[in-house]
């Protein structure tokens, strides 16, 4: 057998559009030199316009101070503090709003998620009326409807419903205790990391003695019996550091106790019950995703219907439903930027919004905001590709 | 029961009906609403909470509403109710926002149009659908002379655009024009050539990890930057370059799932036979693929179209935005549940509609080849 020997023909002027390999080439330098083409036609304009309009560039304006009053703020901020904190407190409202959003969304969404698969006729047609009316409705929409009912529907202060005693909802928003550590808090908080460590030690040493013997021990509700409870008599303990501070009606509003803004509560209903809508279906299709032989086998096995959800058909399904669920995280943490429709001070109203509106930084301002939204959603899609890369089925 | 022995040879019973409980509606009762304690305190609790909901919102909506009247004192005066007629008052402007009102008719032709032009695109079992697809194609052209003028017809400034017309221009320009963006987009990430895949990547991950709102606040703020000085930019226009852009990166994705189901011997078949890259993407890949995609592409129309609200908050007259003026008119303050509901009910109608097609779409295509 002899090797046929190819000679390689010298390139022509017509390879570029007729052989493959010269033609990919071709496309791709056109590609580069367009795209350099357009970026340098875009970084000239804006100089030139800077330039023309006088405006001086550079970052140098976030030491400023900022001159304005944020209502929320989760760190101490005045309106003499500089823009750098306004953005600061702006990432910290983003983040609580999308971290309790995210919670809540989560119960409610796998709640409906199972309901909506009941065998109960009622209420699988209510949760598919509920799922269909949120989804098909836009959440800004949502925000602004629970908001106008929040502020025009519930009473003024003095007559504030009082759904459990001591918290008082009214249209300056939902007031409830707030706690006061005095001196020896510390305490607590030295007694809650131990509760953590050993419930670790517990949880590995249940999984060491099931492995052995094969007894379960209700790991769940002991840990969080020793999480929340060692605190609590550490509490008692040093002479009840941590007190309760009521709010009281003083005049025309509360003093007093922490107070949820209307909104704070309206964005946060609004987003979670409408981003629940949308975890409900993906629930719902991972636990349908899951064949029914599954379930028939456990039986056959004789498991009980709650251990066969809890350890054949949950573990599955969530192979499925995970990755449309942190998208969800991620949608829930953009959509939180739509605060700004109500007057939430979160990172596009503060920096992209008030901070660029007084110094006319406009290309900084809109960097910063866009730049920390890319972060999220990098942080978010590398731990969802862990996570799939962790489940993923090995097959051969 | 000795009677009904005598009568009949042993074996030769006629059946007797099921019990009453086993049959009929208390059957399906027992069955679907109160097969253990746990559902029947479920069917309850429903029971309870449609009590609580339903009559009032009724009441609310229907039964205690007022529909024609000047101002809101008026509406409250005559019954405790809705104030519908905050929304029949002023229906013109949340149609059509500030659209000269002797024009207007311009605007429904357009519409009137749409539903023709629509109507071969969705279904393929009209009449004379090709020379009818002709005309689809061209009713962009024909609705851009419509709606902003020209060739004779008075020329109508796009910040003049507002309520539901603009809703409907924006979203369905972001659909028409973003499908294709978008496919173009997923080729470029599955490509070979790697200049156009990076390009691609980037692109893409840059429009879908940051939220619409920020992109339209650089379409509003900073676009002048970028462009030659003096240049002027309709707003209209920027909103909808972002809006499509935004939706063509998720269709990029939703197509890319599909492209990534096609087995490999697909693309390997079509290249045996000596199809182009074109060919083969155009009447192999592309056609199983984007069947795939399907409620994933509409799903993202849907979004879009949903999106298409946010323009309220860089200064578009959209109707929640014209809500916002309506609520600061004396007559008319504190209606604001009246004016969100009849909105909320204009996308309900408009997105589940676009769903139910997409069942019906993906029935349509389901070529049996589901085990």
């Amino acid at each position: 057998m002899s090797a046929i020997e190819f000679e390689r023909p010298s390139f022509k002027l017509e390879d570029l559009w007729t052989d493959r390999r010269w033609r990919g080439i071709g496309i791709q330098v056109i590609a580069i030199g367009a795209l350099f083409a357009f970026l340098a036609y875009i970084v000239n304009n804006t100089i030139n316009n800077l330039h023309l309009l006088g405006i001086e560039t550079g970052y140098g304006f976030l030491s400023e101070p900022s001159n304005y009053d944020i209502n929320q703020h989760l760190i101490e901020y005045s309106s003499r503090s500089t823009h750098a904190r306004a953005a600061l407190v702006g990432i910290l409202n983003t983040l609580l709003i999308a971290v309790t959003g995210v919670f809540a969304a989560t119960l409610i969404g796998f709640a409906a998620g199972v309901l909506r698969l009941s065998r109960n006729w009622l209420i699988s047609r209510i949760m598919y009326i509920y799922v269909e009316v949120t989804r098909n409705v836009p959440v800004l929409l949502q925000i602004l409807f629970w908001h106008a009912l929040v502020v025009h529907s519930l009473p003024r202060p003095k007559q504030a419903l009082e759904p459990l005693p001591g918290t008082f909802l009214s249209n300056r928003g939902f007031v409830i205790p707030s706690f006061e550590f005095n001196e020896g808090s510390w305490v607590i908080l030295a007694a809650f990391v131990v509760a953590i460590i050993v419930a670790i030690a517990f949880a590995r040493h249940a999984r060491k003695v099931q492995d052995a013997t094969g007894k379960i021990y209700p790991v769940i509700s002991i840990n969080l019996a020793i999480i929340v409870g060692l605190p609590i008599l550490a509490h008692f303990a040093a002479g009840q550091p941590v007190g309760l501070e009521w709010p009281a009606l003083k005049g025309f509003n509360f003093r007093g106790g922490l107070v949820v803004t209307p909104e704070f509560l309206a964005l946060w209903f609004a987003l979670s019950v409408y981003t629940a809508a949308f975890i409900a279906e993906i629930v719902r299709a991972g636990i349908q995703a899951v064949s029914h032989g599954q379930t028939e086998a456990a039986y056959a096995l004789g498991l009980r219907p709650n251990w066969t959800m809890r350890l054949i058909i949950l573990p599955q399904a969530l192979r499925v439903i995970i990755p449309p669920l942190i998208s969800e995280y991620l949608n829930l943490t953009k959509n939180s930027s739509l605060a700004i429709a109500v007057g939430y001070m979160d990172i596009v109203a503060t920096i992209g919004g008030i901070s660029l509106n007084q110094t006319g930084r406009a290309l900084e301002s809109m960097s910063i905001v866009l730049s920390l939204y890319l972060l999220f959603s990098l942080l978010i899609s590398s731990v969802m590709n862990w996570y799939n890369k962790r489940v993923a089925l090995v097959e051969r | 029961m000795t009677d009904t022995l005598k009568e009949h040879a042993p074996g030769s019973h006629p059946d007797l009906p099921p019990p009453v409980t086993s049959r009929g509606a208390i059957r399906w009762m027992r069955e679907n609403l109160f097969s253990s304690p746990t559902n029947t305190v479920l069917t309850l609790l429903s029971i309870y909470l449609i009590y609580v909901v339903v009559p009032p919102l009724i009441d609310w909506a229907f039964i205690n509403s007022v529909v024609d009247a000047g101002s809101r004192d008026e509406c409250w005066s005559k019954a405790g109710g809705a104030c519908w007629a905050v929304v029949s008052v002023r229906f013109g402007q949340l149609m059509y926002g500030f659209y000269p009102e002797a024009l207007r008719w311009r605007v429904d032709l357009t519409f009137i149009l749409l539903a023709f032009a629509v109507a071969p695109i969705l279904f393929d079992k009209v009449p004379f659908r090709r020379p009818w697809l002709v005309f689809s194609f061209a009713f962009p052209v024909i609705a851009y002379f419509l709606l902003w003028g020209g060739l004779g017809l008075e020329h109508v400034e796009s910040s003049k655009f507002g309520g539901f017309m603009l809703t409907l221009v924006i979203g369905l320009t972001g659909i028409a024009v973003s499908l294709p963006i978008g496919i173009l987009l997923a080729l470029g990430r599955q490509s070979d050539l790697l200049v156009l895949k990076v390009i691609s990547v980037c692109f893409i991950e840059f429009i879908r990890g940051v939220p619409l709102i920020t992109l339209l606040f650089v379409a509003s703020t900073l676009l002048n930057y970028f462009l030659p000085p003096g240049t002027y930019f309709d707003l209209l226009l920027r909103v909808l370059i972002m809006v499509t852009l935004f939706a063509a990166a998720y269709i990029a994705e939703v197509i890319r799932g599909g492209l990534q189901a096609i087995p490999k011997g697909q693309f390997e078949a079509a290249m045996a036979m000596g199809l182009s890259y074109w060919k083969m993407m155009g009447l192999i890949v592309l056609p199983q693929a984007m069947k795939i995609s399907i409620p994933g592409i509409v799903n993202t129309f849907i979004g879009l179209y949903k999106d298409t609200t946010l323009v309220v908050i860089i200064g578009l007259l959209d109707p929640l935005g014209l809500t916002q003026s309506i609520l600061a008119d004396s007559k008319w303050q504190g209606l604001s549940t009246e004016l969100y509901v009849f909105i909320a009910v204009f996308f309900f109608v408009s997105c589940f509609g676009m769903s139910r097609y997409s069942i019906y779409l993906e029935k349509k295509l389901e070529t049996g080849h589901k085990r």
